[in-house]
Protein backbone atom coordinates (compact mmCIF):
# COMPACT_ATOMS: atom_id res chain seq x y z
CA UNK A 1 0.00 0.00 0.00
CA UNK A 2 3.10 2.42 0.34
CA UNK A 3 4.00 1.94 -2.93
CA UNK A 4 0.70 3.23 -3.96
CA UNK A 5 0.57 6.39 -1.26
CA UNK A 6 3.86 6.93 -2.89
CA UNK A 7 3.16 6.87 -6.33
CA UNK A 8 0.08 8.79 -5.56
CA UNK A 9 2.26 11.56 -3.87
CA UNK A 10 4.74 11.92 -6.24
CA UNK A 11 1.53 12.64 -8.95
CA UNK A 12 0.51 15.49 -7.17
CA UNK A 13 4.13 16.69 -7.10
CA UNK A 14 4.27 15.81 -10.63
CA UNK A 15 1.50 19.02 -10.88
CA UNK A 16 3.86 21.44 -8.79
CA UNK A 17 6.63 20.59 -11.13
CA UNK A 18 4.46 21.02 -14.29
CA UNK A 19 3.40 24.19 -12.62
CA UNK A 20 7.21 25.35 -12.12
CA UNK A 21 8.17 23.99 -15.50
CA UNK A 22 5.14 25.67 -18.03
CA UNK A 23 6.42 29.35 -17.61
CA UNK A 24 10.11 27.81 -18.73
CA UNK A 25 8.72 25.71 -21.70
CA UNK A 26 6.81 28.50 -22.85
CA UNK A 27 9.64 31.18 -22.41
CA UNK A 28 11.73 28.61 -24.38
CA UNK A 29 9.71 27.41 -27.06
CA UNK A 30 8.46 31.32 -27.95
CA UNK A 31 11.23 33.77 -27.53
CA UNK A 32 13.58 31.08 -27.54
CA UNK A 33 15.08 31.74 -24.33
CA UNK A 34 16.21 30.00 -21.63
CA UNK A 35 15.57 31.75 -18.41
CA UNK A 36 18.00 30.68 -15.81
CA UNK A 37 16.26 33.17 -13.57
CA UNK A 38 13.17 30.89 -13.59
CA UNK A 39 13.55 29.41 -9.94
CA UNK A 40 14.70 32.73 -8.74
CA UNK A 41 12.07 34.71 -10.04
CA UNK A 42 9.41 32.01 -8.27
CA UNK A 43 10.85 32.39 -5.25
CA UNK A 44 11.02 36.42 -4.77
CA UNK A 45 6.78 35.63 -6.08
CA UNK A 46 7.18 33.98 -2.88
CA UNK A 47 8.77 36.63 -1.08
CA UNK A 48 6.63 39.10 -2.27
CA UNK A 49 2.96 37.05 -1.63
CA UNK A 50 4.91 37.64 1.62
CA UNK A 51 4.70 40.83 1.68
CA UNK A 52 1.85 41.14 0.80
CA UNK A 53 0.27 38.86 3.55
CA UNK A 54 2.05 41.32 6.54
CA UNK A 55 0.81 44.12 5.01
CA UNK A 56 -2.46 43.35 3.83
CA UNK A 57 -3.80 40.57 5.54
CA UNK A 58 -4.82 38.73 2.50
CA UNK A 59 -5.24 35.09 3.10
CA UNK A 60 -2.11 33.74 1.60
CA UNK A 61 -4.13 31.72 -0.96
CA UNK A 62 -5.28 34.47 -2.27
CA UNK A 63 -2.18 36.24 -2.81
CA UNK A 64 -2.17 35.28 -6.53
CA UNK A 65 -4.79 37.91 -7.02
CA UNK A 66 -2.38 40.45 -6.67
CA UNK A 67 1.25 38.63 -7.18
CA UNK A 68 0.37 37.03 -10.66
CA UNK A 69 -0.85 40.19 -12.60
CA UNK A 70 2.05 41.94 -11.04
CA UNK A 71 4.76 39.57 -12.26
CA UNK A 72 2.97 39.87 -15.52
CA UNK A 73 3.76 43.33 -15.86
CA UNK A 74 6.98 42.46 -14.29
CA UNK A 75 7.39 39.83 -17.03
CA UNK A 76 6.26 42.50 -19.84
CA UNK A 77 8.74 45.08 -19.07
CA UNK A 78 11.44 42.47 -18.30
CA UNK A 79 10.90 41.18 -21.84
CA UNK A 80 11.01 44.50 -23.77
CA UNK A 81 13.49 46.24 -21.78
CA UNK A 82 15.89 43.78 -20.86
CA UNK A 83 15.41 40.04 -22.55
CA UNK A 84 14.75 41.24 -25.86
CA UNK A 85 17.68 43.60 -26.24
CA UNK A 86 20.56 40.60 -25.16
CA UNK A 87 18.33 38.68 -27.79
CA UNK A 88 19.19 41.36 -30.37
CA UNK A 89 22.90 40.91 -29.45
CA UNK A 90 22.84 37.16 -29.78
CA UNK A 91 21.22 34.04 -28.04
CA UNK A 92 24.25 33.15 -25.72
CA UNK A 93 23.85 37.00 -24.45
CA UNK A 94 20.19 35.92 -23.11
CA UNK A 95 22.56 33.18 -20.82
CA UNK A 96 24.36 35.64 -19.52
CA UNK A 97 21.71 38.12 -18.70
CA UNK A 98 19.39 35.04 -16.93
CA UNK A 99 22.33 33.96 -14.96
CA UNK A 100 23.00 37.61 -13.86
CA UNK A 101 19.08 37.97 -13.29
CA UNK A 102 19.77 34.52 -11.08
CA UNK A 103 22.47 36.00 -8.97
CA UNK A 104 21.07 39.36 -8.39
CA UNK A 105 17.99 38.12 -7.39
CA UNK A 106 19.68 35.53 -4.46
CA UNK A 107 21.65 38.32 -2.97
CA UNK A 108 18.54 40.74 -3.38
CA UNK A 109 16.45 38.95 -1.10
CA UNK A 110 19.76 37.68 1.00
CA UNK A 111 20.36 40.98 2.46
CA UNK A 112 16.53 42.55 1.91
CA UNK A 113 15.33 39.07 3.96
CA UNK A 114 17.90 37.42 5.07
CA UNK A 115 19.06 34.18 4.86
CA UNK A 116 16.34 32.61 7.40
CA UNK A 117 14.09 30.27 5.32
CA UNK A 118 10.33 31.07 5.49
CA UNK A 119 7.06 29.62 4.28
CA UNK A 120 3.15 30.47 4.08
CA UNK A 121 1.40 30.31 7.46
CA UNK A 122 -2.05 28.41 6.02
CA UNK A 123 -3.33 27.65 9.30
CA UNK A 124 -5.06 23.92 9.86
CA UNK A 125 -5.34 23.46 6.11
CA UNK A 126 -1.65 22.20 5.66
CA UNK A 127 -2.24 19.40 7.99
CA UNK A 128 -5.63 18.79 6.64
CA UNK A 129 -6.09 15.41 3.69
CA UNK A 130 -8.83 13.50 2.00
CA UNK A 131 -9.14 10.12 3.64
CA UNK A 132 -8.93 7.76 0.45
CA UNK A 133 -8.16 4.65 2.30
CA UNK A 134 -6.80 4.03 5.91
CA UNK A 135 -3.38 3.66 4.05
CA UNK A 136 -3.67 6.87 1.83
CA UNK A 137 -4.51 10.35 2.37
CA UNK A 138 -4.79 13.36 -0.11
CA UNK A 139 -3.56 16.35 1.72
CA UNK A 140 -5.56 19.40 0.51
CA UNK A 141 -2.72 22.05 -0.65
CA UNK A 142 -0.80 19.59 -2.92
CA UNK A 143 -4.08 18.67 -4.40
CA UNK A 144 -5.08 22.22 -4.85
CA UNK A 145 -1.22 22.83 -6.33
CA UNK A 146 -2.24 19.54 -9.26
CA UNK A 147 -5.91 21.40 -9.80
CA UNK A 148 -4.02 24.48 -10.51
CA UNK A 149 -1.35 23.39 -13.17
CA UNK A 150 -3.73 21.29 -14.64
CA UNK A 151 -6.34 24.13 -14.90
CA UNK A 152 -3.47 26.56 -15.82
CA UNK A 153 -1.94 23.71 -18.51
CA UNK A 154 -5.73 23.83 -19.86
CA UNK A 155 -5.95 27.60 -19.87
CA UNK A 156 -2.79 28.04 -21.98
CA UNK A 157 -3.59 25.73 -24.32
CA UNK A 158 -6.80 26.81 -25.20
CA UNK A 159 -5.70 30.23 -25.60
CA UNK A 160 -2.85 29.30 -27.28
CA UNK A 161 -5.46 27.08 -30.05
CA UNK A 162 -8.02 29.39 -29.87
CA UNK A 163 -7.12 32.91 -29.46
CA UNK A 164 -5.88 35.32 -32.06
CA UNK A 165 -2.66 36.21 -29.94
CA UNK A 166 -2.38 32.61 -29.11
CA UNK A 167 -2.09 32.49 -32.77
CA UNK A 168 0.26 35.36 -33.21
CA UNK A 169 2.72 33.58 -30.66
CA UNK A 170 2.46 30.48 -32.36
CA UNK A 171 3.21 32.12 -35.41
CA UNK A 172 6.03 34.39 -34.10
CA UNK A 173 7.38 30.91 -32.36
CA UNK A 174 7.67 29.10 -35.79
CA UNK A 175 9.38 31.84 -37.86
CA UNK A 176 9.74 34.87 -35.74
CA UNK A 177 10.50 37.47 -39.14
CA UNK A 178 7.65 35.59 -41.51
CA UNK A 179 4.67 37.26 -39.03
CA UNK A 180 6.49 40.40 -38.19
CA UNK A 181 5.94 40.69 -42.76
CA UNK A 182 1.94 38.96 -41.62
CA UNK A 183 2.27 42.08 -39.88
CA UNK A 184 2.14 40.73 -36.20
CA UNK A 185 4.20 42.87 -33.86
CA UNK A 186 6.66 40.20 -32.86
CA UNK A 187 8.08 42.34 -29.65
CA UNK A 188 4.89 42.83 -28.12
CA UNK A 189 3.85 39.00 -28.36
CA UNK A 190 7.26 37.77 -27.30
CA UNK A 191 6.71 40.42 -24.28
CA UNK A 192 2.52 38.78 -23.84
CA UNK A 193 4.33 35.92 -23.96
CA UNK A 194 6.95 36.76 -21.25
CA UNK A 195 4.02 38.18 -19.03
CA UNK A 196 1.78 34.56 -19.11
CA UNK A 197 5.40 32.82 -18.48
CA UNK A 198 5.82 35.10 -15.52
CA UNK A 199 2.23 34.85 -14.37
CA UNK A 200 2.59 30.83 -14.43
CA UNK A 201 6.27 31.57 -12.45
CA UNK A 202 4.40 33.26 -9.53
CA UNK A 203 2.03 30.97 -8.92
CA UNK A 204 4.86 28.05 -9.08
CA UNK A 205 6.14 30.04 -6.52
CA UNK A 206 3.15 30.55 -4.14
CA UNK A 207 2.96 26.90 -4.53
CA UNK A 208 6.33 26.52 -3.35
CA UNK A 209 5.44 28.39 -0.31
CA UNK A 210 2.44 26.86 0.46
CA UNK A 211 3.73 22.89 0.05
CA UNK A 212 7.11 23.61 1.83
CA UNK A 213 9.74 26.29 3.10
CA UNK A 214 11.79 28.45 0.81
CA UNK A 215 15.16 30.41 1.19
CA UNK A 216 16.41 33.36 -1.00
CA UNK A 217 18.74 30.46 -2.22
CA UNK A 218 15.72 27.92 -3.03
CA UNK A 219 15.21 28.81 -6.78
CA UNK A 220 18.74 27.08 -8.44
CA UNK A 221 17.24 23.81 -7.30
CA UNK A 222 13.28 24.63 -8.65
CA UNK A 223 15.14 25.64 -12.16
CA UNK A 224 16.79 22.00 -12.42
CA UNK A 225 13.46 20.26 -11.70
CA UNK A 226 11.38 22.31 -14.19
CA UNK A 227 14.22 21.64 -16.75
CA UNK A 228 13.89 17.95 -16.61
CA UNK A 229 10.28 18.22 -16.51
CA UNK A 230 10.30 20.16 -19.45
CA UNK A 231 12.80 18.02 -21.27
CA UNK A 232 11.51 14.41 -19.91
CA UNK A 233 7.94 15.41 -21.53
CA UNK A 234 9.26 17.06 -24.35
CA UNK A 235 9.91 20.69 -25.58
CA UNK A 236 7.40 22.71 -26.51
CA UNK A 237 4.78 20.54 -25.79
CA UNK A 238 2.32 21.75 -22.81
CA UNK A 239 0.76 18.44 -21.80
CA UNK A 240 4.32 16.90 -22.32
CA UNK A 241 5.39 19.54 -19.75
CA UNK A 242 2.56 18.16 -17.00
CA UNK A 243 3.58 14.29 -17.89
CA UNK A 244 7.36 14.90 -17.48
CA UNK A 245 6.55 16.59 -14.46
CA UNK A 246 4.42 13.87 -13.27
CA UNK A 247 7.06 11.21 -14.01
CA UNK A 248 9.79 13.20 -11.83
CA UNK A 249 7.45 13.59 -9.28
CA UNK A 250 6.46 9.98 -9.14
CA UNK A 251 10.26 8.96 -9.65
CA UNK A 252 11.58 10.68 -6.89
CA UNK A 253 8.42 10.01 -4.34
CA UNK A 254 9.27 5.87 -5.40
CA UNK A 255 13.25 6.26 -5.17
CA UNK A 256 12.12 8.03 -1.81
CA UNK A 257 10.21 5.13 -0.71
CA UNK A 258 13.31 2.59 -1.29
CA UNK A 259 15.61 5.00 0.23
CA UNK A 260 14.97 8.15 2.35
CA UNK A 261 17.45 10.27 1.07
CA UNK A 262 17.48 8.71 -2.89
CA UNK A 263 14.40 10.47 -4.13
CA UNK A 264 16.01 13.57 -5.91
CA UNK A 265 18.93 11.14 -7.30
CA UNK A 266 16.01 8.58 -8.52
CA UNK A 267 14.23 11.60 -9.99
CA UNK A 268 17.82 12.37 -11.90
CA UNK A 269 18.52 9.13 -13.24
CA UNK A 270 15.37 8.60 -14.85
CA UNK A 271 15.79 12.12 -16.13
CA UNK A 272 19.10 10.69 -17.42
CA UNK A 273 17.93 7.38 -18.87
CA UNK A 274 14.83 9.89 -20.92
CA UNK A 275 18.07 11.82 -22.17
CA UNK A 276 19.80 9.45 -23.21
CA UNK A 277 17.15 7.00 -25.22
CA UNK A 278 14.53 9.18 -25.85
CA UNK A 279 16.21 13.10 -26.23
CA UNK A 280 13.23 14.27 -27.85
CA UNK A 281 11.33 13.75 -24.65
CA UNK A 282 8.37 11.13 -24.35
CA UNK A 283 5.13 13.42 -26.05
CA UNK A 284 5.82 14.96 -29.47
CA UNK A 285 5.13 18.72 -29.57
CA UNK A 286 1.64 18.77 -31.45
CA UNK A 287 1.86 22.72 -30.51
CA UNK A 288 4.81 24.20 -31.40
CA UNK A 289 4.60 26.59 -28.73
CA UNK B 1 2.25 55.44 -53.97
CA UNK B 2 4.96 53.62 -53.66
CA UNK B 3 8.43 55.45 -53.99
CA UNK B 4 12.22 54.33 -53.21
CA UNK B 5 14.71 57.20 -53.90
CA UNK B 6 18.64 56.15 -54.06
CA UNK B 7 18.16 53.73 -52.08
CA UNK B 8 21.93 51.77 -50.99
CA UNK B 9 21.65 48.72 -48.49
CA UNK B 10 24.83 46.74 -47.33
CA UNK B 11 25.54 43.30 -46.15
CA UNK B 12 28.56 43.64 -43.82
CA UNK B 13 31.17 44.49 -46.90
CA UNK B 14 29.08 43.64 -49.37
CA UNK B 15 26.89 46.36 -50.81
CA UNK B 16 24.20 44.73 -52.39
CA UNK B 17 21.79 47.99 -53.84
CA UNK B 18 23.59 50.93 -54.98
CA UNK B 19 21.50 53.82 -55.44
CA UNK B 20 18.19 52.26 -56.46
CA UNK B 21 15.01 54.37 -56.97
CA UNK B 22 11.63 53.28 -58.48
CA UNK B 23 7.95 54.07 -58.03
CA UNK B 24 4.95 51.93 -58.28
CA UNK B 25 1.67 53.62 -58.56
CA UNK B 26 -2.07 52.01 -58.00
CA UNK B 27 -2.99 49.30 -60.60
CA UNK B 28 0.13 48.89 -61.93
CA UNK B 29 2.36 45.94 -62.51
CA UNK B 30 6.40 46.74 -61.77
CA UNK B 31 9.01 43.43 -62.57
CA UNK B 32 12.38 43.57 -60.95
CA UNK B 33 14.47 41.05 -63.06
CA UNK B 34 18.13 40.28 -62.71
CA UNK B 35 20.69 37.39 -62.24
CA UNK B 36 21.18 35.74 -58.91
CA UNK B 37 22.78 38.16 -57.03
CA UNK B 38 21.70 41.24 -58.20
CA UNK B 39 19.96 42.76 -55.57
CA UNK B 40 16.01 41.64 -55.92
CA UNK B 41 15.03 40.41 -53.25
CA UNK B 42 17.26 43.02 -51.07
CA UNK B 43 15.36 45.15 -52.33
CA UNK B 44 12.23 43.90 -51.60
CA UNK B 45 12.80 42.84 -47.93
CA UNK B 46 14.45 46.98 -47.70
CA UNK B 47 11.19 47.99 -48.95
CA UNK B 48 9.04 45.78 -46.00
CA UNK B 49 11.76 46.72 -43.23
CA UNK B 50 13.75 43.39 -43.12
CA UNK B 51 16.74 45.23 -44.58
CA UNK B 52 17.70 49.16 -43.00
CA UNK B 53 19.79 51.14 -45.89
CA UNK B 54 22.51 53.26 -45.38
CA UNK B 55 21.92 55.73 -47.60
CA UNK B 56 18.16 56.63 -49.33
CA UNK B 57 14.56 56.65 -48.46
CA UNK B 58 11.33 54.88 -48.78
CA UNK B 59 7.78 56.62 -49.49
CA UNK B 60 4.71 55.71 -48.89
CA UNK B 61 1.28 57.83 -49.32
CA UNK B 62 3.82 60.85 -49.39
CA UNK B 63 5.09 59.50 -45.65
CA UNK B 64 8.70 58.18 -45.07
CA UNK B 65 8.72 54.92 -43.81
CA UNK B 66 12.66 54.49 -43.90
CA UNK B 67 12.84 53.89 -40.12
CA UNK B 68 9.19 51.85 -39.43
CA UNK B 69 9.28 48.35 -38.40
CA UNK B 70 7.94 45.83 -40.68
CA UNK B 71 4.71 45.36 -38.64
CA UNK B 72 3.56 48.87 -39.21
CA UNK B 73 4.57 48.95 -42.63
CA UNK B 74 1.96 46.56 -43.28
CA UNK B 75 -0.27 48.37 -41.32
CA UNK B 76 0.36 51.33 -43.61
CA UNK B 77 -0.46 49.09 -46.70
CA UNK B 78 2.28 47.11 -47.76
CA UNK B 79 2.84 43.57 -47.74
CA UNK B 80 5.41 41.40 -48.83
CA UNK B 81 4.67 37.39 -50.23
CA UNK B 82 8.48 36.40 -49.27
CA UNK B 83 10.61 33.91 -51.27
CA UNK B 84 10.01 30.12 -50.06
CA UNK B 85 6.82 30.89 -49.01
CA UNK B 86 7.59 31.31 -45.28
CA UNK B 87 4.54 29.98 -43.98
CA UNK B 88 4.14 28.74 -40.09
CA UNK B 89 4.59 24.78 -40.35
CA UNK B 90 2.44 24.70 -36.80
CA UNK B 91 -0.55 26.59 -38.26
CA UNK B 92 -3.32 25.36 -40.55
CA UNK B 93 -4.18 26.82 -43.68
CA UNK B 94 -7.02 29.07 -42.00
CA UNK B 95 -4.72 30.58 -39.55
CA UNK B 96 -2.10 30.68 -41.51
CA UNK B 97 -4.61 33.12 -43.36
CA UNK B 98 -5.85 34.61 -40.10
CA UNK B 99 -2.11 35.75 -39.11
CA UNK B 100 -2.11 37.80 -42.49
CA UNK B 101 -5.25 40.15 -40.92
CA UNK B 102 -2.60 40.89 -38.13
CA UNK B 103 -2.51 44.44 -38.65
CA UNK B 104 -6.34 45.03 -38.74
CA UNK B 105 -6.77 46.81 -42.08
CA UNK B 106 -9.84 47.68 -43.31
CA UNK B 107 -10.97 46.37 -46.67
CA UNK B 108 -12.69 43.63 -48.66
CA UNK B 109 -10.34 40.77 -48.44
CA UNK B 110 -11.60 37.99 -45.88
CA UNK B 111 -11.22 34.39 -45.29
CA UNK B 112 -14.50 34.19 -48.11
CA UNK B 113 -12.91 36.16 -51.01
CA UNK B 114 -9.28 34.19 -50.35
CA UNK B 115 -11.33 30.95 -50.45
CA UNK B 116 -13.24 32.62 -53.48
CA UNK B 117 -9.93 33.65 -55.32
CA UNK B 118 -8.49 29.90 -54.96
CA UNK B 119 -11.39 27.40 -54.92
CA UNK B 120 -9.61 23.95 -53.21
CA UNK B 121 -8.53 25.99 -50.24
CA UNK B 122 -11.77 26.23 -48.39
CA UNK B 123 -11.99 22.09 -48.28
CA UNK B 124 -8.66 22.47 -47.00
CA UNK B 125 -8.53 25.17 -44.49
CA UNK B 126 -8.15 22.67 -41.48
CA UNK B 127 -4.80 20.84 -42.26
CA UNK B 128 -1.19 21.47 -41.78
CA UNK B 129 0.24 23.41 -44.90
CA UNK B 130 3.27 21.04 -44.71
CA UNK B 131 0.28 18.67 -46.19
CA UNK B 132 0.18 21.18 -49.12
CA UNK B 133 2.06 21.41 -52.63
CA UNK B 134 4.47 23.87 -53.03
CA UNK B 135 2.10 25.71 -55.83
CA UNK B 136 -0.62 25.47 -53.01
CA UNK B 137 2.11 27.02 -50.59
CA UNK B 138 2.11 29.49 -52.70
CA UNK B 139 -1.76 30.47 -52.79
CA UNK B 140 -1.66 30.34 -48.88
CA UNK B 141 1.29 32.89 -48.75
CA UNK B 142 -0.68 34.98 -51.43
CA UNK B 143 -3.51 35.09 -49.57
CA UNK B 144 -2.07 35.28 -45.96
CA UNK B 145 -0.43 38.75 -47.41
CA UNK B 146 -3.95 39.80 -49.12
CA UNK B 147 -5.50 39.09 -45.98
CA UNK B 148 -3.65 42.73 -44.92
CA UNK B 149 -5.59 43.96 -47.52
CA UNK B 150 -2.86 45.86 -49.26
CA UNK B 151 -2.44 48.39 -51.34
CA UNK B 152 1.00 47.10 -52.55
CA UNK B 153 1.74 43.86 -53.21
CA UNK B 154 5.43 42.83 -53.12
CA UNK B 155 6.09 39.04 -54.81
CA UNK B 156 9.50 37.32 -54.31
CA UNK B 157 10.21 35.16 -56.74
CA UNK B 158 6.46 33.74 -57.09
CA UNK B 159 7.55 30.81 -59.53
CA UNK B 160 10.54 29.38 -57.28
CA UNK B 161 11.03 25.19 -57.42
CA UNK B 162 6.99 26.06 -59.26
CA UNK B 163 5.89 23.68 -62.28
CA UNK B 164 5.38 25.60 -65.15
CA UNK B 165 1.74 25.14 -65.46
CA UNK B 166 1.52 25.79 -61.71
CA UNK B 167 3.12 28.70 -62.14
CA UNK B 168 0.66 29.98 -65.08
CA UNK B 169 -1.94 29.44 -62.41
CA UNK B 170 -0.51 31.54 -59.98
CA UNK B 171 0.02 34.50 -62.01
CA UNK B 172 -3.24 34.07 -63.53
CA UNK B 173 -4.78 36.34 -60.02
CA UNK B 174 -2.61 39.07 -60.54
CA UNK B 175 -4.80 41.01 -63.11
CA UNK B 176 -7.76 40.80 -61.19
CA UNK B 177 -6.24 42.20 -57.85
CA UNK B 178 -4.24 44.78 -60.47
CA UNK B 179 -7.69 45.76 -61.49
CA UNK B 180 -8.98 46.52 -58.36
CA UNK B 181 -6.60 49.47 -58.00
CA UNK B 182 -3.34 47.21 -55.66
CA UNK B 183 -0.27 47.67 -57.31
CA UNK B 184 2.29 45.06 -57.67
CA UNK B 185 6.15 44.98 -57.43
CA UNK B 186 7.39 42.04 -58.26
CA UNK B 187 10.93 39.90 -58.53
CA UNK B 188 11.24 37.31 -60.79
CA UNK B 189 13.94 35.28 -62.05
CA UNK B 190 11.97 33.61 -65.00
CA UNK B 191 12.81 37.18 -67.34
CA UNK B 192 10.07 35.86 -69.64
CA UNK B 193 7.43 35.52 -67.51
CA UNK B 194 7.83 38.65 -65.49
CA UNK B 195 7.76 40.59 -68.68
CA UNK B 196 4.36 39.09 -70.00
CA UNK B 197 2.86 40.19 -66.65
CA UNK B 198 4.37 43.82 -66.00
CA UNK B 199 3.26 46.87 -67.33
CA UNK B 200 6.82 48.22 -66.29
CA UNK B 201 10.36 46.69 -66.01
CA UNK B 202 13.83 47.17 -64.27
CA UNK B 203 16.54 45.35 -64.84
CA UNK B 204 19.08 45.16 -61.90
CA UNK B 205 23.10 44.22 -62.13
CA UNK B 206 25.13 43.43 -59.31
CA UNK B 207 22.46 45.97 -57.11
CA UNK B 208 22.45 49.12 -60.23
CA UNK B 209 19.36 49.81 -62.23
CA UNK B 210 20.91 48.84 -65.66
CA UNK B 211 17.88 49.08 -68.01
CA UNK B 212 14.07 50.45 -67.38
CA UNK B 213 11.09 50.46 -69.46
CA UNK B 214 8.12 48.87 -70.52
CA UNK B 215 8.42 45.24 -72.33
CA UNK B 216 7.22 46.13 -75.74
CA UNK B 217 9.67 48.47 -76.05
CA UNK B 218 12.69 46.69 -75.19
CA UNK B 219 14.42 44.20 -77.35
CA UNK B 220 15.53 40.73 -76.13
CA UNK B 221 19.05 42.02 -77.23
CA UNK B 222 18.76 45.03 -74.58
CA UNK B 223 17.41 43.29 -71.98
CA UNK B 224 20.03 40.57 -72.46
CA UNK B 225 22.47 43.33 -72.30
CA UNK B 226 21.05 45.13 -69.27
CA UNK B 227 20.80 41.69 -67.38
CA UNK B 228 24.83 40.14 -68.17
CA UNK B 229 26.24 43.72 -68.12
CA UNK B 230 27.29 43.49 -71.74
CA UNK B 231 26.81 47.08 -72.54
CA UNK B 232 29.63 48.13 -70.64
CA UNK B 233 31.57 45.52 -72.75
CA UNK B 234 31.08 46.89 -76.27
CA UNK B 235 33.05 50.03 -75.46
CA UNK B 236 36.74 49.92 -77.34
CA UNK B 237 38.63 49.06 -73.99
CA UNK B 238 36.84 45.44 -73.52
CA UNK B 239 36.29 44.39 -76.87
CA UNK B 240 39.25 42.00 -77.26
Amino acid sequence: MNWINAIVQGILLGGLYALFACGLSLLFGVVRVVNLAHGDFAVLAAYLALVVITTTHVPALLTFVIVAPLFALFGYGAQRLIIQKSLDVSPLTTLLVTFGLSVVIQNLLLVVASADSHSFDLGSLISASLRVTPELSIGYVPLMIFVTAIVVLSGLQLFLSRTAMGRAIRASADDQEAASIAGVNTRHVFGIAAAIAFATVALAGLALGSSSSFDPSAGPARLVFAFEAVIIGGVGSLWGTLVGGIILGVAQAVGAQIDPSGGVLAGHLVFLAVLALRPQGLIRARLAI
Amino acid sequence: MLEVRKLSVRHGYLQALTDVSLTVAPGETLAIIGANGAGKSTLLRSIIGLHQPSAGSIRFDGRVITALPPHARVHAGIVLVPEGRRLFPSLSVEENLLVGRSSRRPGSWSLRAVYDLFDWMGDRRQEPTVHLSGGEQQAVAIGRALMANPQVLLLDELSLGLAPTMVRRIYGVLPELVQKGMAVLLVEQDVAQALRIADRFQCLLEGSTTLEGRPADATTATIEAAYFGLAGRTGPGSAA
